[in-house]
């Protein structure tokens, strides 16, 4: 066999090829690439900031005391019924929220949330490809099915460690209050429970449009499954607070663990406790998705 | 592999779709090595279905074939490194220039940079698109797509190649341009080619062989000649002067096979029309007769077509150009 004839006998050949070719398409099309940034800015600025879930527990919210029971109370009394309201902010947003800023909380399950968006995109990928005959020539090359599907995947988790870390910078740049958790390697674990749901969330967008040559039922999926995997979650309010009937749902969300784990590497201060279980809990739903949107792709991707 | 083993080999090939829908029933057939074979029919015949099990993008239902002596279910990834496939839609990248296509290409196939990138240069170079090898495939038009496409399945140096479709909507042109590459690679690499088209007098000039499809079912195999023969023969129209009969006199001249008179003129099939005419004219003058009008018609790919499918080609062609513009506003929606 001479050098020109020399093929490569790796299985997985074409996996960089393909994922690299969806990631250009993202990161050469300055539209796309810019709106990926801007979007996060405006949900944190707007939702991040008008949900100013604190204020309501500060002095001016509360009513001043009625004139009778007041004129009961000493001047002592008085003040240290004064401190205590005071603290109250503080104490009630603790409790509820492990951290005293409801912004630093909320911005961190703004991670999760555009790592849904990031990835939900893929599903429109994979349909594209289907009706511009893409698919077609790919699945007629000497490319594993399995090298298509997580090719795929791979560009979409990579895609969403991007965004979760541009939501990070600008979180931080409108206030983020970082934890007594947070050290340098915090962001590293961001990015790899990040990539890990991403993996998973990709696939499984995936899985749901191996069959699909129509535009209209990924989106219609797409937003079907996207809010409850949202807010059955911990992402916008704390799980043990929620009505007993949901709680066990956001306790399934993978969401609910990725979010659990990006804030305790950022913003709580209470140690690290359950972030193992966060790790593995998100890293065995990444692989259970993967495994079936592969198991699928070899009967399905075919016509 | 021997040598006299066939390229392609089909035997009882069938796709039903669902249950219910046969698009291909039990099809047989064969091709040789370094033959050009012709794959015709109306739309929903099959052609498209065939193709797409033969280059094992859709799993048959029942039957087998072989490329090369690897089989299509079997033996997969095999016969997929050793056939290039020219597809009907434009399948490139839009967003990729012409050159990151072909080396898409071969990334698919597992060719290595070190050799990709040099064979690269030598396919944009015989397609003529070397000058706009950066360019983005979204600025490409039709016929320079059409090239591309070629390109790309070339890139593996197939052994076969099939090609859908791969004059559809082009102009006339382009169509004569793209024809001229297929002739040139079938000289220059020896390679065996597939290729479907509806463009009757194109099957005709370049085919080898033809087979012609209709319902799922093959309905006629055979190099054009011999389909064209099948029909009968040329037609030989021709009028006298003087209401006579003679048709037994033209019945005996050589290579007439059928004299018929309608409405005052004889139709005369015969198996060599521009040996039968002079001949005809010359009996005719001995026996005092003039000759008023004659003329000569060739039966074309089309009359067989006709003959085979009951379809005219225009009907077929109409819908795959409303196909066609359904794909154009898909595209423009992209953009």
């Amino acid at each position: 066999m001479s050098e020109e004839d020399k093929v490569s006998k790796n299985r997985f050949h074409g996996l960089w090829a393909l994922t690299n070719r969806d990631l250009k398409k993202w990161y050469q099309n300055p539209i796309v690439f810019m709106i990926g940034i801007i979007q996060p800015i405006l949900w944190l600025a707007l939702l991040g900031k008008a949900m100013n879930i604190g204020a309501m527990f500060s002095s001016t919210s509360i009513p001043p005391l009625p004139q009778q029971l007041a004129a009961t109370l000493t001047s002592q009394q008085l003040q240290g019924l004064g401190a205590y309201f005071s603290g109250l902010q503080s104490t009630i947003m603790t409790s509820t929220f492990n951290t005293g800023d409801y912004f630093s909380f909320m911005a961190m399950g703004m991670v999760a949330f555009v790592t849904v968006f990031t990835t939900a995109f893929v599903g429109m990928s994979v349909v594209w490809d289907r009706r511009l005959g893409f698919m077609n020539k790919v699945l007629s090359t000497p490319v594993a099915r399995s090298v298509i599907i997580t090719s795929k995947v791979i560009s979409a988790s990579i895609r969403s460690v991007f965004q979760a870390g541009i939501v990070t910078v600008i979180a931080y740049l409108l206030g983020l209050k970082l934890g007594a958790n947070f050290t340098v390697f915090s962001i590293f674990g961001v990015f790899a429970i990040v990539f890990l749901i991403g993996f998973g969330l990709s696939s499984l967008f995936t899985a749901i449009t191996l069959r699909t040559t129509r535009m209209e039922t990924p989106q219609a999926i797409f937003n079907l499954v996207t809010l409850p995997l949202m807010f059955a979650s911990s992402a916008y309010f704390p799980i043990n607070l929620m009505p007993d009937w949901l709680k066990p749902i956001a306790y399934a969300n993978p969401i609910s663990y990725t979010i659990d784990a990006v804030r305790r590497l950022m913003v709580f201060s209470d140690g690290f406790g359950p972030l193992p279980l966060d790790f593995a809990y998100v890293g065995i739903f990444a692989v259970v998705v993967t495994l079936i949107c592969v198991v699928l792709s070899w009967r399905y991707l075919n016509k | 592999m021997s040598e006299n083993e066939e390229a392609i080999k089909v035997e009882g090939l069938t796709k039903v779709y669902n249950h219910s829908l046969t698009a291909v029933d039990h099809i047989n057939f064969s091709v040789k090595h370094g033959e050009i074979f012709g794959f015709l029919g109306p739309n929903g015949a099959g052609k498209t279905t065939t193709i797409s099990m033969l280059i094992t993008v859709t799993k048959p239902t029942e039957g087998k074939a072989s490329i090369l002596g690897g089989d299509i279910s079997k033996q997969s990834m095999t016969v997929r490194s050793s056939i290039g496939v020219v597809p009907q839609e434009y399948t490139a990248d839009e967003d990729l220039t012409g050159y990151e296509n072909i080396i898409l290409c071969a990334d698919l196939y597992g060719i290595p940079h070190s050799v990709s990138k040099k064979r690269a240069m030598e396919l944009l170079e015989l397609v003529e698109l070397t000058a706009f090898k950066d360019k983005r495939v979204q600025t490409y038009s039709g016929g320079m797509r059409r090239r591309l496409e070629l390109a790309c399945g070339l890139i593996n140096r197939p052994k076969v190649l099939f090609l859908d479709e791969p004059t559809l909507g082009l102009d006339v042109q382009t169509r004569a341009a793209t024809w001229n590459y297929v002739k040139m690679l079938k000289k220059e690499f020896g390679m065996t080619l597939f290729l479907t088209t509806h463009y009757l007098e194109e099957a005709d000039a370049l085919c080898d062989r033809i087979a012609i499809i209709d319902h799922g079912k093959i309905v006629v195999i055979g190099s054009p000649t011999e389909l064209k023969d099948s029909l009968g023969g040329d037609i030989i129209t021709l009028s006298i002067q003087k209401d006579e009969d003679i048709t037994e006199l033209i019945s005996k001249i050589e290579h007439v096979k059928e004299v018929k008179k309608e409405n005052g003129s004889y139709m005369i099939k015969s198996s060599n029309g521009e040996l039968t005419a002079p001949l005809i004219i010359e009996a005719l003058r001995k026996s005092g007769h003039v000759v008023t009008k004659l003329s000569l018609t060739k039966p074309t790919l089309n009359e067989v077509y006709l003959q085979y499918t009951g379809k005219s080609m225009r009907d077929a062609e109409e819908s795959r150009e409303s196909v066609m513009q359904q794909r154009m506003a898909m595209r423009r929606a992209r953009q």
